[in-house]
């Protein structure tokens, strides 16, 4: 599904991924952790298209083609979303024209029928249980004045309706309280299945209680400098960050440990 | 939208007055040092005497009138030839503005100037059917449309629907031949107020050709809104129009008028010089909409004069999408207490398009309302200047007045001035303004092209969105209709090219 070898990028005229390899195959989930400024949102920013990020060395494969080669829109149509980590608010835009536009772009792409108002409606109200929103979010604008919990469910909502091959959870846990958390916990696991990769980004395990992930990686200073099974983030809750950095060979900069 | 400017700024510092406050912005889509050369100094230029244009500018213009007179031109309506050759004489005086003048100097009427414009002597149909003017009329849109060719109504062209009763609604042509005392207390009485000033004004006047008299009588709602087709189609020749408007609402009395100004001959170069005056007496309601797509190479320069008395309230919609040089006054005089008036305005420019919006509102009396909000999106090589004027007089205590200006600018090269100028001689007031610069939000842009959607649509999506509520505020649902849909298949074109370098 998504084959990343040597991956180096820069942003801010910083050299940010430092040699990134990993490879998902369908249907799994990858967890990936570290600590604040390892790189973590410059990889999601990256496999989405964000031009502001520069791929200065490496490949990513998705799906078999070369995905770095791709504008975002494209990544999109070919099965690739990211839910952000700080959702945009886009005054005077509304979710249900965001979402519908998006939609039809990508069954256009995919030579299926373009769908009408009353079916996409159909569509979305099936979507919005899943993440217990009301339908009258659809006609608000994109996320403006949403609370932190109403824009990652927005966020999530996207994700269903859109129906990727590789969703890229960026912090999707970060600002949530345990209910909101526990409601898009629910809503990913209920749009895991064997077709569907997931990456899931974060910097505390607290979600992986809730999205149990087949494997963990600890990025650390751009590179992953340990992957394991899904013990490894508990091990990682215990004893932190900090000691990460010591087996971590030696151009990468100690990290801060982590607050909680 | 992005509220931080890349461009450079610079404001002319508040003035000594603490009273009077006039802030300058100048910004362009560049951040490069091209842009900064173009940018202003800071001092100001006080130079509000009129300096003559030359003789050789208004030659042709004299030549021209003299040459209608010759031809018994003012015969047909001959009691407004002492009013038009006085405004003659104050053109002629004055000369055209140049950009040492204060109200002009961010836009060069040289292109005008230097122009033999001639205006036509006399309605010609020249072949034209109501099927060229479909796209300007705003289908499916039932209601009145009184069609202008070339300054001149076109009674053959024109479908007018019954008005309740007493509502007088006639090409003004007619109504100076027969209704000159409805006419004559009001005619020139509110563009002439500021004659001294406005050379524009006085040109139309002298040479004023055709439009709307509309008379409302007390109390008298007209619901159907009148669209006014201004539509210029000068085969070549260095066309000048004249169009004059008189709206009078009487006590208590509602309507709505919308002109449009068109063009059927693309490319060609001629110039439209309107004048609206409008009273509203006492409890009256006006919506006046102004929806200008001139060609191309058109230069358009308008004024709307408006008189609002006890309790009225006005409403006006100012939208420019086409034309090479383009200016607008909208002029507001809130005479009575309690008077309320909204403005709204709407620049989409591209290419190397000019449009200079300068309004004006007069808080002359107590408790008086106004809002404004205007909105401009530029692209390419496009200038936009907003000039903002709001004076709440000493006697005007217990004003509430609101000015937003906002731009988006799409390319490096576009530029904007925009200067709010509060003249504030009262003391108990509520006097807010507001000016922003921004480009398009690459943040909202990358989220949206990560949700599926094309860089263009979602650039295309992201000025919809800007320009939305103004939009929004249009109350004509087929007009609303009408410019959505020409802003979204307006807007996109250039962007792609610059999308793309």
């Amino acid at each position: 599904m998504l084959e990343i070898a040597d991956l180096h990028a820069r942003a801010g005229g910083k050299d940010i991924l430092r040699g990134i390899d990993l490879v998902i195959k369908p249907g799994e989930v990858h967890a990936i952790m570290g600590p604040n400024g390892s790189g973590k949102s410059t990889l999601a920013n990256v496999l989405a298209g964000r031009e502001s990020v520069e791929v200065t060395r490496g490949t990513v494969r998705f799906a078999g083609r070369d995905l770095l080669a791709l504008p975002p829109e494209e990544r999109a149509w070919e099965g690739v979303f990211l839910a952000f980590q700080y959702p945009v608010e886009i005054p005077g835009v509304s979710t249900m024209y965001l979402l519908k536009a998006g939609l039809n772009a990508i069954r256009k792409h995919r030579g299926e029928p373009e769908l009408d108002a009353m079916e996409f409606l159909a569509l979305v109200r099936d979507k919005l249980k899943l993440v217990e929103m009301d339908q009258a979010f659809l006609n608000r604008s994109v996320n403006e004045g949403f609370s932190g919990g109403e824009k990652k469910r927005n966020e999530i909502l996207q994700m269903a309706v859109l129906d990727p091959k590789l969703a890229i959870l960026d912090e999707t846990d970060s600002g949530l309280d345990i209910d909101a958390l526990r409601i898009v916990a629910n809503g990913v696991n209920g749009l895991r299945n064997p077709q569907r990769s997931m990456l899931v980004i974060t910097h505390y395990q607290r979600l992986l209680n809730y999205i149990v992930p087949d494997r963990v990686h600890v990025l650390s200073g751009g590179r992953i400098v340990k992957s394991g099974g899904k013990e490894l983030a508990l091990q990682l809750e215990k004893e932190g960050y900090a000691w990460i950095d010591t087996r971590a060979d030696g151009g990468v900069k100690p990290a801060p440990a982590p607050t909680r | 939208m992005d509220r931080h400017p890349r461009g450079r700024r610079r404001q002319a510092g508040t003035g000594a007055n603490p009273l009077k406050t006039t802030k300058r912005k100048r910004v362009s889509g560049g951040k490069g040092p091209a842009s900064g050369k173009r940018a202003i100094a800071a001092k100001r230029a006080a130079i509000d005497t009129p300096t003559p244009g030359t003789n050789a500018e208004t030659a042709p213009w004299l030549s021209a009138f003299a040459a209608l007179e010759h031809d018994g031109w003012l015969r047909r309506d001959r009691w407004t030839a002492p009013l038009r050759r006085a405004a003659l004489d104050r053109f002629a005086a004055l000369g055209f503005p140049t950009t040492r003048q204060e109200e002009w100097r961010f836009t060069s009427v040289a292109p005008i100037a230097r122009v033999p414009f001639r205006p036509q002597a006399a309605y010609q149909p020249n072949g034209l059917t109501p099927e060229q003017f479909e796209r300007f009329t705003f289908e499916p849109w039932e209601c009145s449309h009184l069609v202008f060719v070339n300054g001149y109504f076109a009674p053959e062209l024109s479908t007018l629907r019954s008005m309740p009763d007493g509502v007088r609604v006639m090409s003004l042509a007619e109504a100076l031949r027969t209704q000159r005392d409805a006419v004559a207390p009001h005619l020139g009485r509110l563009a002439g107020t500021d004659v001294n000033t406005n050379v524009f004004a006085a040109l139309n006047t002298a040479f004023m050709q055709d439009g709307l008299f509309m008379e409302i009588p007390a109390g008298v709602a007209v619901d159907e809104p009148i669209h006014l087709l201004f539509v210029s189609s000068p085969h070549g020749r260095d066309l000048a129009s004249c169009p004059r408007n008189l709206i009078v609402a009487g006590p208590g009395s509602q309507a709505a008028i919308v002109e449009s100004y068109v063009n059927l001959d693309d490319g060609a170069r001629y110039f439209t010089n309107a004048v609206t005056e409008i009273v509203v007496m006492q409890g009256a309601g006006v919506d006046h909409y102004k929806i200008e797509r001139e060609g191309p190479a058109a230069f358009h320069v308008a004024t709307v004069q408006a008189h609002l008395a006890r309790d009225s309230r006005l409403a006006s919609y100012n939208v420019s999408i086409g034309g090479a040089l383009v200016r607008n006054d909208i002029n507001v005089v809130l005479d009575g207490e309690g008077a309320e008036c909204r403005l709204d305005g709407l620049y989409t420019l591209s290419g190397s398009q000019h449009v200079d919006n300068h309004t004006l509102i007069d808080h002359a009396r107590p408790h008086g309302t106004s809002h404004e909000l205007y909105k401009g999106v530029l692209d390419g090589r496009s200038r936009g200047v907003f000039d903002g004027r709001i004076i709440v007089r000493a006697d005007a205590q217990k004003t509430d007045a609101h000015q937003v200006n906002k731009n988006l600018v799409l390319s490096e090269e576009a530029l904007v001035d925009t200067t709010p100028r509060l003249e504030i001689l009262a003391d108990d007031v509520k006097c807010t303004h507001g000016a922003t610069v921004g480009q398009l939000d690459e943040d909202a842009l990358f989220y949206l092209r990560s949700r599926a959607i094309g860089q263009e649509a979602a650039a295309n999506m992201l000025m919809q969105a800007f320009v939305s509520d103004v939009v929004h505020r249009i109350k004509i649902a087929p007009i609303r209709a009408g410019l959505e849909c020409l802003l979204f298949t307006r807007l996109p074109r250039e962007h792609r090219r610059e999308a793309h370098t």
